[in-house]
C-alpha cells in the first residue's frame, strides 16, 4: 500500500463540507475536512472538481485561506455571474455534502514564518484569500508584517472582523485599507485605487527588503507590481498571483 | 470515479467546440494573465534572442535581424493549466524550424529562458516540425507586455506555461532539466489532452 502513494502524485480526495461562512453578500468561505490531506503552505491552492450525473466534469482552482491545520482546508469563493463552479458553490452546496479536490498546488507564491520577514501583503478583492492564510500563520512568529487591503465598499471587504482583530493579537502586523467605490461615514482609511503615494505610505520600503506578495484582479496586480518595482523593490522579491479572467 | 456532485448540472461546451477542448478545461473569450512576478518592460532595441547549443555555441538575433526572418501566421487553440482554453487565437512569429535550421545539434531537450528568470523545459522534438514559434504579434497587433511582449514562445500543443513569456533564448541540452513551474510540482511535459497538469499525472 505504501507504494501507491507515489511522491508528487496528486490524487483526488473526497472532502466533507463542514461549515459555510458568509463573508460578504457575494463571498462565502467553505470549511472542508479532507481525509488524506498531507498538509499545505500558506499561499497554495486546490483544484475543485465537480461531476454531473452523466459524467460531465468541471474544475477550478481556489486558494487555501487557512494556515496548515491537519485535515482542515478552508476556501473562500466569490460568486461570479453565471459562473459554472462558483454559482454551484454558492447556490447548491450544503453542509454534509462532499466535494472532490486535490492539492496542495503551487510552490512559488508561498510563505511560512520560517522564511522570516519583513512580510508585505497587498490584496484586492478575493485576492485577499491566499494572503489571509499567510497572515493567519503569523501567530507569535515576531515577523514584521504589513498588509494593504483594497475592496470596493466596506460591505465587500472579506474577513472584515478578523482583519480588524488580527493586529491587536499580532503586534507585529499592521493592516491598512482602501475602499475604492464608497466609504461609510467616519471612514479613516484610504478612499481611492491603490497608487504610488499609498504604497509609499503603507508598505515597507525597499531598504527593508521585504518579501512581497500581491494578489487580486489582473489590473490591480499589474499596477501594484509595477509601482513596487518603481519604488525600488527587486522583481524577484515581488511574487504575484492573478485570479484571471480580466477580473473584477 | 463514480462520485457525483449532488445537484451539479454544469454548463456544457458548445457542441462544435467539445472535441477541441481538452479534459478539465473550459472555453473563455477572455485572455487571462498569469505570471509569477511583475511584468518586465523590454524595449525592442534591447531585445535579443539567443540559441545556445550543447557545445556552448551561440547564435543571436537582435530585433531587426529577427524581423528579417520569414514570418508565419498561425491560428491555434491554447490551453492554460489554470483550466481556461481559448480557441482560434491568431499569432504571427518566426517558426522554431527557421531558427534552428542552421544549428548543428544532437541535443534532445531545450530549456527556454526569459527576462525575469523564468524557465521552462521542452523536448526539442516538440519545438520542431511546425509546432512552435517565437511570436511577437497577437490578433494583428504587437504582443502586449503582460502577455509576454515583445516576444514569447508559442507551443500551443502543450499547456500554456510552456509558451514562455518574454523569451530571451533557448538552451539546447542532452539531458532534461526542469524549468520554473516544473520544479514546483507541475508536469515535466504538460500534454493537455492527457491532462498532465502536475507531476505524476
Ligand atoms: C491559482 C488560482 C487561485 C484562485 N483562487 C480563488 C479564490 O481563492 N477565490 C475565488 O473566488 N476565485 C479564485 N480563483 C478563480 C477561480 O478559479 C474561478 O476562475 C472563479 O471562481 C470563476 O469560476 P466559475 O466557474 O464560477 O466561472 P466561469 O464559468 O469560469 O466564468 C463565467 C464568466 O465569468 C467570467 N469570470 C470568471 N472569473 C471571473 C472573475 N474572477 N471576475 C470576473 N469575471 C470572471 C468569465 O470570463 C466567464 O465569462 C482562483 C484562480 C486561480 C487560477
Amino acid at each position: 500500500m505504501e507504494r501507491t502513494a507515489v511522491r508528487g502524485r496528486l490524487s483526488w480526495l473526497l472532502a466533507d463540507v463542514v461549515e459555510l461562512i458568509p463573508e460578504t453578500p457575494r463571498v462565502k468561505s467553505i470549511r472542508l475536512r479532507v481525509p488524506g490531506w498531507t498538509g499545505h503552505l500558506p499561499g497554495q491552492h486546490v483544484d475543485l472538481r465537480l461531476t454531473a450525473e452523466d459524467g460531465y466534469q468541471a474544475q477550478r482552482s481556489y486558494s487555501i485561506a487557512n494556515p496548515p491545520e491537519g485535515e482542515n482546508v478552508t476556501i473562500t469563493v466569490e460568486l461570479v455571474d453565471n459562473g459554472e463552479v462558483s454559482s454551484y458553490v454558492h447556490e447548491e452546496l450544503r453542509v454534509g455534502d462532499r466535494i472532490e479536490l486535490r492539492g496542495p498546488i503551487g510552490g512559488y507564491f508561498v510563505w511560512e514564518p520560517a522564511r522570516g520577514g519583513p512580510l508585505q501583503l497587498v490584496g484586492g478583492g478575493s485576492g485577499l484569500v491566499p494572503l489571509m492564510a499567510m497572515a493567519r500563520s503569523l501567530g507569535g512568529a515576531a515577523v514584521p508584517a504589513r498588509m494593504l487591503v483594497s475592496a470596493r465598499t466596506q460591505e465587500d471587504l472579506i474577513y472584515r472582523q478578523e482583519l480588524s482583530r488580527l493586529p491587536t493579537e499580532i503586534p507585529d502586523l499592521r493592516v491598512d485599507y482602501t475602499l475604492t467605490r464608497s466609504q461609510p461615514d467616519g471612514w479613516k482609511g484610504y478612499a481611492r485605487r491603490v497608487d504610488r503615494a499609498m504604497l509609499g505610505e503603507t508598505t515597507f520600503d525597499s531598504g527593508q527588503n521585504p518579501q512581497i506578495f500581491v494578489c487580486g484582479p489582473t489590473g490591480f496586480v499589474e499596477s501594484v507590481a509595477t509601482i513596487l518595482r518603481e519604488l525600488g523593490h527587486p522583481p524577484e522579491r515581488i511574487r504575484t498571483e492573478r485570479f484571471g479572467p480580466t477580473g473584477g | 470515479m463514480t462520485f457525483v456532485s449532488r445537484g451539479f448540472k454544469g454548463r456544457r461546451q458548445v457542441e462544435a467546440a467539445a472535441d477541441r477542448v481538452p479534459p478539465g478545461q473550459y472555453v473563455t473569450d477572455d485572455f487571462p494573465v498569469l505570471s509569477a512576478g511583475p511584468t518586465p518592460l523590454i524595449l525592442t532595441e534591447n531585445w535579443r534572442f539567443t540559441l545556445i547549443t550543447e557545445a556552448n555555441e551561440e547564435l543571436t538575433w537582435n530585433w531587426d535581424e529577427f524581423q528579417q526572418l520569414p514570418h508565419e501566421q498561425v491560428t491555434v487553440d491554447i490551453h492554460c493549466v489554470t483550466k481556461w482554453s481559448k480557441l482560434d487565437t491568431r499569432w504571427e512569429g518566426v517558426s522554431l524550424d527557421t531558427l534552428l535550421a542552421g544549428v548543428k545539434t544532437s541535443a534532445r531537450f531545450a530549456l527556454a529562458y526569459s527576462h525575469g528568470g523564468y524557465t521552462t523545459n521542452l523536448p526539442l522534438a516538440d519545438l520542431t516540425g511546425g509546432k512552435a514559434w517565437v511570436a511577437f504579434n497577437y490578433e494583428g497587433a504587437p504582443l502586449r507586455p503582460e502577455h509576454g511582449g515583445p516576444a514569447r514562445l508559442l507551443v500551443p500543443h502543450l499547456y500554456f506555461w510552456k509558451s514562455a513569456k518574454w523569451v530571451q533564448g533557448l538552451r539546447l541540452m542532452d539531458q532534461e532539466s526542469p524549468g520554473f513551474w516544473e520544479s514546483y510540482g507541475y508536469h515535466i511535459y504538460g500534454d493537455p489532452w492527457k491532462e498532465q497538469r502536475y507531476a505524476g499525472d
